[in-house]
């Protein structure tokens, strides 16, 4: 694996393709490891063929972002739950 | 809040910021706004329907439609090529955002900022400098900007020219000016200790440019005491250009 990587901030864009709320700013609790962050600080590789971005306490993939034609494939099964702060 | 489309953007103008970078005023109409640390994705399509797309830091504060772009040519890339060196004003791209809510900061905020570039990693910085004095701000920001040598500053002439409440440390990794008090070098402790705050004022810290040098400054802040909430990097590595 390349040890050169980007932050989630990345995902800001291709997410903001799927979800109405900047899930970015979301945070997320890793399956592997428990540790919980902001998607924005996820490490992210990519961008060919998508976007893959792991937790950056244990490195074990959190998300998996894939744009075809016409469709966008997302795997969270790295995430365990996501906390979206929203107004009430 | 609404899907994120992409819009059609024309350049309205060009300025030179260094030999390799320079900066794009596009004028979108529909732009919705931004704040200052957000960035955008930058489409381009060739006629055979191939695209290829990046990610850019808005450099300026919201303007109405216009936005402004800092684009540093990376050799072999898919898009810096073309922005930095082919397209000509009056040119058409398409421009998705803005997006990204994390490193970002808003000017009702009352916590002193530092603010750790890297290269081309000044540019959401500046973006943040320049919504401040927008806004008339009276948080004190100060800024550690670390560059190979002095020819590659961005925004030279904006930076130089005095902004109450803004502090500047230049640090050159490769060379550095004649009679310059520090040697060339990448960012240390000393570095972040005396041109940053201390973390007993619980600053907020925005640290942005290659990955490796925000890995190290992020660490070094770390060690200063700041606390890991305070810190928000960004990091731009080999998929951008």
């Amino acid at each position: 694996m390349t040890t050169e990587y980007l932050d989630g901030n990345v995902l800001a864009g291709p997410l903001g393709e799927i979800f109405s709320v900047d899930v970015t700013t979301a945070t997320g609790r890793c399956a592997s490891c428990g540790q919980v962050a902001a998607l924005a600080s996820l490490r992210v590789y990519g961008p060919g063929p998508g976007l893959v971005a792991r937790c950056p306490g244990c490195e074990e993939v959190m998300l998996r972002l894939v744009r075809g034609p016409g469709a966008a494939w997302l795997d969270l099964r790295g995430i365990v739950s996501l906390r979206v702060a929203l107004p009430d | 809040m609404r899907r994120l489309i992409w819009r059609a953007a024309t350049l309205l103008e060009v300025r030179e910021e260094t030999a390799t970078a320079r900066t794009l005023v596009f004028e979108v109409p529909g732009w919705p706004g931004h704040q200052a640390g957000q960035h955008v994705d930058v489409r381009l399509t060739a006629e055979d329907g191939y695209s290829a797309q990046r990610s850019y830091s808005l450099a300026g504060p919201a303007d109405g439609e216009r936005i402004e772009l800092t684009v540093e040519l990376v050799p072999d890339g898919e898009v810096s090529p073309y922005l930095t060196e082919v397209v000509e004003v009056g040119d058409q791209v398409e421009i998705r955002g803005p997006v990204g809510g994390w490193f970002v900061w808003r000017p009702e905020s009352r916590a002193p900022v530092l603010l750790v570039g890297g290269g081309s990693g000044i540019v959401p910085l500046m973006a943040m400098i320049r919504t401040r004095r927008q806004a008339g701000s009276q948080v004190p920001f100060r800024l550690i900007y670390s560059l190979r040598d002095h020819d590659r500053r961005y925004y030279a002439g904006e930076l130089h020219r005095p902004d109450p409440g803004l502090d500047i440390t230049y640090l050159y990794t490769r060379n550095v000016p004649v009679s310059w008090p520090r040697r060339a070098g990448r960012v240390m402790l000393d570095d972040l200790a005396e041109g940053g705050w201390p973390a007993t004022f619980q600053p907020d810290c925005y640290v942005c440019g290659p990955t490796g040098f925000v890995e190290a400054a992020a660490d070094l802040l770390l060690a200063l005491g700041h606390a890991p909430d305070h810190i928000r990097t960004e990091r731009f590595g080999p998929s951008g250009g």
